[in-house]
């Protein structure tokens, strides 16, 4: 499995407050059985008109944030749905790194997931990140995830903090499933000793 | 003597499996709820592995979002969305999944279902590969939704890998005022605290206000926490939410029931438990609510007018306000009674229960759909419609001109034939009123169910309590 060490790539400017999942990809996009093909339905409807025909002003449409690596948003970004539709939209359009002041709880960890790394820092700092990325002679950053820092076009650094696991997990690349199946002794001691009402549901539940 | 613990101590307590790295837990999980749009990529996933389902009779599928609300008996037209219902029924029968049927009685959405059927019981831990997974925290369970890649861990391990939340309480005294329903409480709780005002938190709601819903409500205000940016809502589970589960197929019967009762009763929180944030709210100074925005936190009570952006503290704000209201077609300083809506939509799992209809019912009866407007009923489940047939709800909505159709998502999401066009007022009882959710260009004001149906019978945006 590949995880997530460093990457130096355009960062693109999105200084909006609140960017729910619908605005990352609509609900309409997600009638598929697939993680793929979701890349061009990213902001579908801020990046697109009525027409399907390219937005020029905004940033993704530009060059050289066409081919942005980091995003940097507003607060509170991923609210509402926990479609991971969402970050497979971002990985596959070739976002890797995500940074804002504040995330919503179920697309951050949708992140880990997918080994793409968000990275919370203060509203002031993104504030000067936000504008550097806005500029195409300032707009490349490197993060470097074993260092937990993101250096700017003017060579100065930003030090950025994780969970020591979530890194580890990142850097590693690791299956979670395959190690949680490590511990299934233990999970089928739980479910012996568990004094929770078995959780076994009938085969015909809808048939009564 | 052991610490003070919050219900969601307790339950996490019960349900670790063993302590991961850093402040990771293992997770046991009771119950998994499977819909057609979030699942497909576990189901591949556990195939890619050749992984098996741990416990497929802990999980339950059904499909919601996609599906037409009337003609069930077709092939659903669309074929995007026919190939993710056929994928889940592929799935559900390799892997030996309890499925819910389209054409079944019981289907509904996910949410709403568990509770008719009683697969939601205090004290378990529930999720689903949806937000409003939190909704059946209002039954005291720890619930809360999750990613696709979680999915996939939980089908195929039956836990998760877990970070505990933080405890945020929230006190509601007080008494709602007559016309004011669980909805505005927690639309004027959410625009108090804003979208992410609980992020990271589970929230749990206490005081009177709370212990005097019916499950209905509570449900209500559970299923929106997620608006709030909580991870999961909870309520104590009281003689209410025993009333309601006695006699549901899934919940225990007769002397297993009792011990379950006495089980229940003691998922409260002990005196003294510590809460890192607590919230005291008071009910009575709630008014029927109407957002306004693209964000549920842009709410207003219904007397109120759209705020003026130049009004608000930062530039952000602001310049959001004014993004907001060029998408929903809206003025500054205009009065939210009396603005014209096109379409109504009374549904969702927020507001499709039998409480819901009946509230809404109680407006339309002897009354007319305004000329012009569109109104859907859609009941959450088919338990809820076949009930509110037998008592004649069906018959109030069509005399007065509203549709009432079959359960599933239906309009609260773009996602089957039920949406928005361009433009489109929408007065909806869903939960999310982000751009372009009911549809591309849609225009989405959350309100409650008799709220909805008050707009539907003006054809605007009106006061409940002027009607009843
Ligand atoms: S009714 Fe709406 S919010 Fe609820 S599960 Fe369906 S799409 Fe999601």
């Amino acid at each position: 499995m590949v995880g997530f060490e460093r990457i130096k790539a355009v960062a693109a400017p999105l200084a909006q407050a609140n960017v729910d999942t619908d605005k990352i990809l609509a609900a309409e996009h997600l009638k598929t059985i697939s993680r793929t093909g979701l890349g061009s339905k990213l902001f579908s409807t801020m990046r697109y008109d009525a027409k399907g025909e390219e937005k020029p002003d905004f940033i993704l449409n530009r060059s050289p944030w066409r081919k942005a690596g980091i995003l940097i948003a507003g607060e509170n970004f991923g609210c509402g749905s926990s479609r991971e539709h969402a970050p497979w939209a971002l990985s596959e359009f070739g976002i890797a790194c995500i940074i804002a002041p504040s995330f919503a709880d179920i697309f951050y960890n949708n992140c880990f997931k997918n080994f793409m790394l968000p990275i919370t820092l203060d509203q002031s700092v993104i504030e000067i990140l936000l504008s550097e990325a806005g500029n195409p002679a300032t707009c490349q950053m490197a993060i470097d995830l074993p260092t937990q820092t993101i250096s700017r076009s003017n060579g100065t650094i930003v030090h950025f903090d994780i969970e020591p696991d979530r890194k580890t997990a990142l850097l590693n690349g690791i299956d979670e499933i395959s190690s949680s199946l490590q511990f299934k002794a233990d999970i089928l001691e739980w479910e012996r000793e568990a004094k929770v009402i078995s959780p076994t549901i009938p085969a015909d539940i809808a048939i009564r | 003597m052991n610490a003070p613990r919050t219900i969601f101590q307790k339950i996490w307590d019960a349900h670790k499996v063993t302590q991961l790295t850093g402040d990771n837990v293992l997770l046991y999980i009771d119950r998994h709820l499977v819909n057609e749009v979030t699942s497909p990529q576990a189901f591949e996933g556990l195939r890619q592995a050749g992984r098996n389902v741990f416990r497929p009779h802990a999980t339950i599928a059904v499909a919601d979002h996609n599906v037409p609300t009337q003609e069930r008996h077709l092939p659903i037209a669309d074929e995007n969305s026919r190939l993710q219902v056929q994928a889940l029924e592929q799935n559900v029968a390799e892997f030996g999944i309890p499925y819910v049927p389209l054409l079944h009685k019981s289907q509904g959405i996910v949410h709403v279902i568990g509770p008719d059927l009683g697969l939601t019981l205090p004290g378990l831990t529930i999720v689903c590969g949806d937000s409003h997974t939190s909704t059946h925290g209002a039954f005291g369970a720890l619930a809360f939704g999750i990613g696709t890649s979680e999915a996939e861990h939980v089908l195929a391990t039956q836990t998760l890998i877990q970070k505990p939340a933080k405890n945020m309480l929230v006190r509601v005294t007080g008494e709602l005022p007559t016309g004011t329903t669980a909805k505005d409480l927690i639309l004027a709780l959410i625009g108090e605290i804003g979208t992410d005002g609980a992020t990271g938190h589970v929230i749990e709601y206490a005081g009177d206000a709370i212990t005097s819903l019916d499950m209905a409500g509570r449900m209500t205000v559970c299923n929106m926490s997620i608006e709030a940016g909580a991870r999961a809502g909870l309520i104590a589970p009281d003689d209410t939410t025993f009333a309601y589960l006695e006699g549901r197929a899934l919940v225990p019967s007769g002397k297993a029931f009792d011990d379950a009762v006495a089980n229940w009763r003691e998922l409260c929180s002990d005196e003294g438990a510590m809460y890192d944030r607590v919230i005291e709210f008071d009910a009575a100074s709630v008014t029927p609510m109407v957002t306004w925005g693209t964000t549920p936190e842009a709410v207003v009570g219904v007397a109120g007018t759209i705020p003026d952006p130049s009004s608000l503290p930062s530039p952000a704000d602001a310049s959001q306000a004014r993004n907001m209201l060029a998408y929903m077609g809206l003025e500054s300083g205009t009065p939210l009674e009396g603005l014209p809506i096109n379409v109504v939509f009374i549904g969702s799992c927020t507001n499709s229960r039998i409480e819901d209809l009946r509230a809404a019912a109680a407006i339309a009866a002897n009354r007319k759909v305004a000329p012009g407007v569109r109104a859907l009923v859609v009941p959450g489940s088919g338990a809820i419609k076949l009930q509110a047939e037998e008592e004649g709800l069906d018959q109030i909505f069509r005399s007065a001109g509203f549709e009432w159709r079959e359960a599933g998502c239906s309009m609260c999401l773009d996602g089957n034939p039920d949406k928005l066009s361009p433009g489109e007022r929408c007065a909806s009882t869903s939960n999310r009123n982000f751009e372009g959710r009911q549809g591309p260009g849609g225009r989405t004001h959350l309100m409650s169910p008799a709220m909805a149906a008050a707009a539907a019978v003006t054809g605007t945006i009106t006061d409940v309590r002027k009607l009843s």
